[in-house]
């Protein structure tokens, strides 16, 4: 049987792609949301953080014998610990400004971050080989699907509705998303405002490490890989609405699998669709599609 | 009266140093060495094409000789429109005489307009696309290194031959993977083989699954990779994650260099056979200068780009000093009338099209346990001779009277 000149079989395979593909967009675009969203700030750092986890993981392999699940633990904390030092020592001061003045600042770290690791290991990248555990695949009947990326829809599904149930659901996520629409009166009722914001950017870019350590076994270990896939996400972010955690989420997938069907009929324009439909969404519901107009 | 013996004394200084290098202009033969600086291909020439002119320079002994010769670089971001303008303002502000390196075909050929336009001197060393020396050829191009038909005829014909009969190509949406794909697409199907396939990758894909599917689900025997650097290594990485080689297809990478296999690991790269023409352990001459440009350049050993661009340079200054002049005819003329002989591509010559001829080289990658040591990479299966290895100069469609 076939649809639109394509077997269905092929098709199906696709779509499992697109959904793995979109599990990393949901993953990253987590992170982003949570660091925009409940913050305000804009993080394009996000990419160098992603890339800094990989690289950590990287590193974790081959000078201290550390092995791939250990990896999924420390590298996030590491570059989280970064983060936090990021944003204690330089966002914070930027708060009482415009937020473009924190959008220069990412912008400026992350060229410098991306640079000096190309000036130090090159742009072809490293190998990071797939933990013994999950080589292999299993023949699904219409593909081959390797253990890997079941794997990586897996972790991420958990992660993701993981957070978003905290957020939402949870006290802790309500003090949080209490401090970001009104600081004075939280820290009135004796929260720790700062911290809580410091801790929170620290997750959010954990969330991005985390996303680089998964990604270190598929895609190449390299300084671009994060510029490459942060332009997207925040496209990601931008349609599915600037504060919504569930927003980023389902559309984070949702694109994936847009991208997924896009590369079997006409591939070529890969690159571009989520684009098309971010500037599609941004005229039809400026908010995007689960945000809220503030 | 002090101010007509000031005037005279100017004059006389400048008359004095005027003279010794009256013909070339400006007094200094300046070369701009435009790459990518900063994205996939930045391996395979970027910093290390810098470092190559630079040691071109300081062996040809420009100091000594009396030329003043100087280097500049850019990055062109492997956009056209951003490489083009980089080389306008060097020809036309900057006053330099000519460009070398330009990986990515689409720069390649916008570049080789300009310097047409400013009837200057443009030496490709990373660019593959055969149409530089075929129907885009110019009398002010030279095509060094390789080109996507060596690579075709080359790595295709020895594929076909040994049983691999019908291929699916992933090839990188630009300039560069269409020619490529199209001469190896030739190639096969001269051999008595199919091509059961073709799927475009947009430039910089971080992720081939979605494409490798499709080629899995072709059938095809040999899945022809028609694209270079980051992108060849994800295409390599991710088949061995599809279990494609397991499932009895193979990958054909069309262009690999010695940089994709470091950055790959030879557990996955082992096994790949491709075509180079230049490798650092060829003989003692490639040892050693490769020795000595891995010390300049942050232990990274030369790609065929990276040495294409020393030869190149080396050739340039060479015909410099024979004309006596950094006039772009003379030199280019020079250059295609005397046959070229340096460490690092041994014997050949350059064509009336302006295409380079040297001998190229078959190799396979070598299994981890066969390496001794860091880049100690490639076996040579076959080398082929320099008249055998390009396209014959009728076949190109070269037409330089345009």
């Amino acid at each position: 049987m076939e649809i639109l000149g394509i077997p269905t079989q092929a098709l199906f395979g696709q779509l499992l792609i697109g959904l793995i593909n979109g599990s990393f967009y949901a993953l990253l675009s987590l992170g982003l949301a949570v660091i925009f969203g409940l913050l305000n700030i804009i993080n394009f750092t996000h990419g160098a953080q992603y890339m800094l986890g990989a690289f950590a993981a990287y590193f974790l392999l081959s000078k201290l014998g550390v092995g791939y699940w250990w990896s999924l633990l420390i590298a996030p904390i590491v570059v989280g610990a970064v983060g936090i030092a990021i944003e204690r020592l330089m966002l914070a001061r930027l708060y009482k400004l415009d937020h473009l003045y924190g959008l220069l600042l990412t912008f400026g770290l992350a060229l410098i971050i991306q640079g000096t690791f190309r000036h130090e290991f090159g742009s072809a990248g490293l190998p990071y080989s797939m933990p013994a555990e999950l080589a292999g695949g299993r023949n699904l009947g219409f593909m081959f699907l390797p253990n890997y990326r079941a794997w990586v829809i897996v972790a991420s599904l958990i992660i993701c509705l993981g957070t978003w149930y905290v957020i939402e659901r949870t006290k802790l996520g309500a003090y949080l998303r209490a401090a970001t629409e009104n600081p004075q009166i939280v820290q009135s009722f004796g929260v720790n405002v700062p911290r809580m914001i410091t801790l929170t950017y620290g997750f959010g870019v954990a969330l991005a490490a985390l996303a680089g350590v998964m990604a270190a076994p598929i895609y190449q270990v390299s300084p671009q890989m994060g510029s490459d896939l942060i332009i997207v996400v925040f496209a990601v972010v931008v349609i599915g609405g600037m504060g919504s955690i569930l927003g980023s989420i389902v559309t984070g997938f949702g694109l994936g699998v847009i991208e997924g069907l896009t590369k079997v009929f006409y591939p070529e324009a890969s690159n571009t669709v989520i684009f098309i439909i971010m500037a599609i969404v941004l005229l039809i519901k400026p908010a995007g599609l689960f945000g809220t107009q503030k | 009266m002090k101010r007509n013996l000031i005037s005279i004394l100017v004059a006389a200084a400048c008359a004095w140093c005027g003279g010794a290098q009256a013909q070339i202009s400006d007094g200094v033969v300046k070369i701009g060495v435009l790459s990518d600086m900063s994205s996939l291909y930045a391996d395979i020439g970027g910093p290390g094409s810098v470092v190559a002119a630079k040691m071109a320079v300081e062996d040809f002994g420009a100091e000594k000789k009396g030329m003043k010769v100087e280097i500049v670089s850019a990055d062109h971001q492997n956009k056209p429109d951003v490489g083009s303008n980089i080389a306008r303002q060097w020809y036309d502000t900057d006053k330099v005489d000519a460009i070398v390196d330009v990986p990515t075909s689409s720069v390649a050929l916008a570049v080789s307009q300009v310097t047409r336009d400013k009837n200057k001197v443009f030496l490709v060393s990373g660019a593959a696309s055969s149409d530089l020396t075929g129907k885009a050829c110019s009398p002010n191009t030279i095509h060094w290194t390789y080109d996507t038909w060596m690579l075709a005829n080359g790595t295709g014909s020895a594929i076909v031959k040994t049983g691999g009969d019908t291929w699916f190509f992933i090839t990188a949406d630009y300039a560069f993977g269409h020619a490529l794909e199209r001469d190896t697409e030739a190639v096969v199907l001269k051999n008595g083989g199919k091509v059961l396939g073709k799927v475009r990758a947009p430039l910089n894909t971080q992720d081939f699954s979605s494409f490798l599917l499709q080629a899995q689900s072709s059938k095809a025997k040999i899945i022809g990779l028609a694209n270079a650097g980051g992108d060849t290594i994800n295409s390599i990485k991710q088949a061995s994650e599809f279990g494609i080689t397991k499932g009895g297809q193979n990958l054909a990478g069309l262009l690999v260099f010695i940089s994709d296999i470091h950055g790959l690991g030879l557990d996955k790269a082992q096994g790949l056979i491709f075509t180079e023409t230049f490798y650092w352990d060829l003989n003692d001459q490639t040892r050693a200068w490769s020795k000595k440009f891995a010390a300049a350049n942050g232990g990274k050993y030369p790609s065929m780009v990276q040495a294409g661009v020393y030869s190149a340079v080396l050739d340039y200054l060479k015909a410099i000093e024979a004309t006596k002049t950094d006039d772009s005819a003379k030199v280019i003329a020079w250059m295609k009338a005397n046959p070229t002989d340096d460490p690092l591509f041994g014997k050949g010559s350059i064509r009336s099209d302006g295409r380079k001829i040297h001998p190229a080289y078959l190799v396979e990658v070598k299994k981890p346990s066969e390496s001794k040591g860091p880049y100690d990479y490639y076996k040579i299966r076959a080398t082929i001779p320099a008249d055998q290895a390009f396209r014959p100069l009728a076949d190109g469609g070269c037409n330089m009277g345009k």
